[in-house]
């Protein structure tokens, strides 16, 4: 009878150790099932992990490299170059008998890369500085919001043309130039939140023990910070999308024989009158879905992260 | 209020000064300067070219000499690449076009934007609400450069109802596709503002109230609801404009208007740093006019703030 009760007690015991780690709610386990039930969100996340999948196999089912020129659809696209799956071009050629299924996927692999790259330098400067001014207040903070005051009236596409003609075009000078002027808003939102969390016990209780300001920022205040970020993260990577887009378009982005969404949104809005709508409505379909899907996870995740809706 | 305006102005200098030396010293620092070509002058011509220019001078001198023109006379400097035109010449020649197709713009984006987000927000949950909202969404992932071929497939390809482009001094036929082109997105973040502001009003006390007291629907919106749920409306109005304002340049490349951007995007691939120069710093300027008028306007729309 002890013995069985003995083991009953164990067993109750492990129970309720086991049961107390499961049931305390955490920000982040709550917000995963607020998010998983946003059905927009979930499809919207299921899609583009598809499409950075494409981006990566789908190199491997296709019969023309992106450096590959089909000698027999040059100059006739418009006749030959349809998409086609006995002539292995699948999303068609282009003019100068290039592959549109390469080319897509060379096009995808640079824009989101340049999206998520841009995205991160953006969190990373926009976080840092919208804590310190936050965290610091007083006059430092009036001094560095003002300079985000003054560099955010400037009309930031013509300045990062302008450093871009300067500076040669490249992708890491684009990336550099995006993310350099897209920290802003983000540093806005983080000084807002800062100014919330540093009246928080736990922020007095670290600077009673003696921790140094810089550890606070980075070890405190920073981590509680991340779900915020998070959505704003994934606003902006559509957002940075967008401008390289808009720049390439212009054919002041990406340079030959390299390629992104805007470039080839461009060379094919540049010869629609040729008869070889292919050419824009593949890559057009490509971009517009990953930017809906880019939005949509972003709302699902500020509905799953915003504690004001609770 | 004038203290208000004092110090917005205040804010307006520096930046506008910032804006020309950094785009001053962005000119300076490219390697090459606006005369070396592939053939190389000589030596002498080449003097006497720069000596022409002032850039044989310190860039200090430069830099004041070129700010003191734009204060006292308006005048951004010789155009590098053009010998004959100024590139207050050139501003003069794009500067019109622009603003006409890009205040139509403008008054498209709200003219149909708050209608529709207002429409939404009180025939909400019905189809009416999730049409508007599917517009809102959709437009939102058209930005002008996907607007603008799909825009061109379909009324000039296919239907050949519109020309695919040209100004032709600005007549209706060719002004349509430039503005429903440069609107959509900015239509669309409108509508939804205007949708999600109106809710918000809607749920507050004093519409409670109102209701309650026996006011008709009507009197309620146009009264109170309308005003109060516009001011998120009012702040987004400055990133419109300077939207607008960057989109032209797209416009102008796209459908051949030959607005600014024309001449901007020129300038870029002919490196032509003063013409580039000249229309960054008077869009840097008009922004900052802009975003001052929205600032007042919506101290006047809203009765919290005083200043």
């Amino acid at each position: 009878m002890i013995v069985a009760n003995k083991n009953k007690i164990v067993e109750m015991a492990n129970n309720l150790s086991e049961n107390d780690s499961g049931t305390g709610r955490s920000l982040w386990k709550d917000a995963r099932s607020r998010f998983i039930h946003n059905k927009a969100a979930t499809v919207s996340l299921f899609v583009l992990i598809a499409i950075v999948l494409f981006s990566f196999i789908g190199p491997y089912f296709a019969v023309w490299s992106n450096e590959q020129i089909d000698w027999n659809a040059m100059g006739i696209a418009a006749k030959v170059g349809m998409p086609s799956i006995e002539s292995g071009h699948f999303f068609g050629t282009d003019d100068l008998g290039r592959d549109i299924y390469s080319r897509v996927i060379q096009g995808t692999q640079i824009s989101l890369m340049v999206g998520v790259l841009g995205a991160t330098v953006a969190v990373v400067v926009g976080t840092l500085y919208g804590a310190t001014s936050g965290y610091l207040g007083g006059r430092t903070d009036q001094i560095m919001m003002r300079i985000v005051d003054i560099l955010m009236s400037i009309p930031y596409m013509f300045v990062l043309i302008l450093l871009l003609v300067v500076f040669g075009r490249s992708i890491g000078m684009l990336f550099i130039g995006i993310g350099l002027l897209s920290w802003l808003d983000m540093s806005r939102i983080v000084r807002g939140q800062t100014l919330n969390l540093k009246n928080k016990e736990f922020i007095e209780a670290a600077k009673v023990t003696g921790v140094s300001d810089f550890k606070i920022i980075t070890r405190h205040i920073v981590p509680n910070l991340l779900g915020i970020v998070a959505v704003y993260a994934t606003l902006l990577v559509p957002g940075i999308i967008l401008a390289e887009s808009f720049i390439s378009f212009l054919g002041l982005g990406v340079q030959e024989p390299s390629t992104s969404w805007g470039a080839l949104i461009s060379e094919g809005a540049g010869t629609i009158s040729y008869d070889t709508e292919w050419q824009l409505l593949f890559p057009l379909a490509f971009f517009v879905v990953s930017l809906f899907c880019f939005y949509f996870i972003g709302d699902g995740l500020r509905d799953a992260l915003d504690p004001k809706d609770r | 209020m004038f203290n208000f305006i004092i110090k917005r102005i205040g804010i307006a200098i520096p930046t506008l000064l910032i804006l020309i030396a950094l785009s001053f010293y962005l000119m300076h620092a490219a390697p090459g300067g606006p005369f070396t070509s592939e053939r190389p002058l000589p030596a002498q011509v080449l003097a006497n070219i720069e000596a022409k220019y002032g850039l044989d001078q310190p860039v200090w001198n430069q830099m004041t000499n070129y700010i003191w023109g734009i204060l006292t006379e308006f005048d951004f400097g010789p155009s590098y690449k053009y010998h004959d035109r100024s590139v207050n010449d050139i501003i003069g020649q794009g500067f019109p076009i622009t603003m006409k197709y890009g205040f139509w713009s403008f008054i498209v984006a709200i003219g149909v934007g708050i209608p529709l987000g207002a429409i939404a927000a009180i025939k909400k949950n019905t189809w009416i609400d999730y049409l508007a909202v599917g517009i809102s969404i959709g437009a939102q992932v058209l930005p002008n450069f996907v607007m603008a071929p799909l825009l061109i497939i379909v009324f000039t390809l296919w239907l050949g109802w519109l020309p695919g482009g040209g100004w032709n001094g600005g007549s209706w036929e060719y002004l349509i596709m430039p503005v429903i082109a440069l609107s959509t997105s900015y239509m669309a973040s409108i509508a939804r503002i205007t949708r999600s502001s109106i809710l918000e009003v809607l749920n507050t006390n004093y519409i409670r109230t109102a209701k309650s007291k026996g006011l008709p629907t009507k009197t309620i919106f146009f009264r109170h609801v309308l005003k109060p749920s516009l001011l998120p409306v009012i702040s987004y109005l400055g990133p419109a404009f300077v939207g607008l304002i960057t989109g032209s340049v797209l416009i102008d490349i796209y459908f051949s208007t030959g607005g600014m951007g024309y001449f901007f995007v020129n300038s870029a691939f002919n490196r032509d740093y003063s013409v580039m120069m000249g229309i960054t710093i008077l869009v840097g300027g008009l922004t900052i006019i802009f975003s001052l008028i929205v600032d007042l306007l919506y101290a006047w729309v809203d009765p919290k703030i005083r200043y």
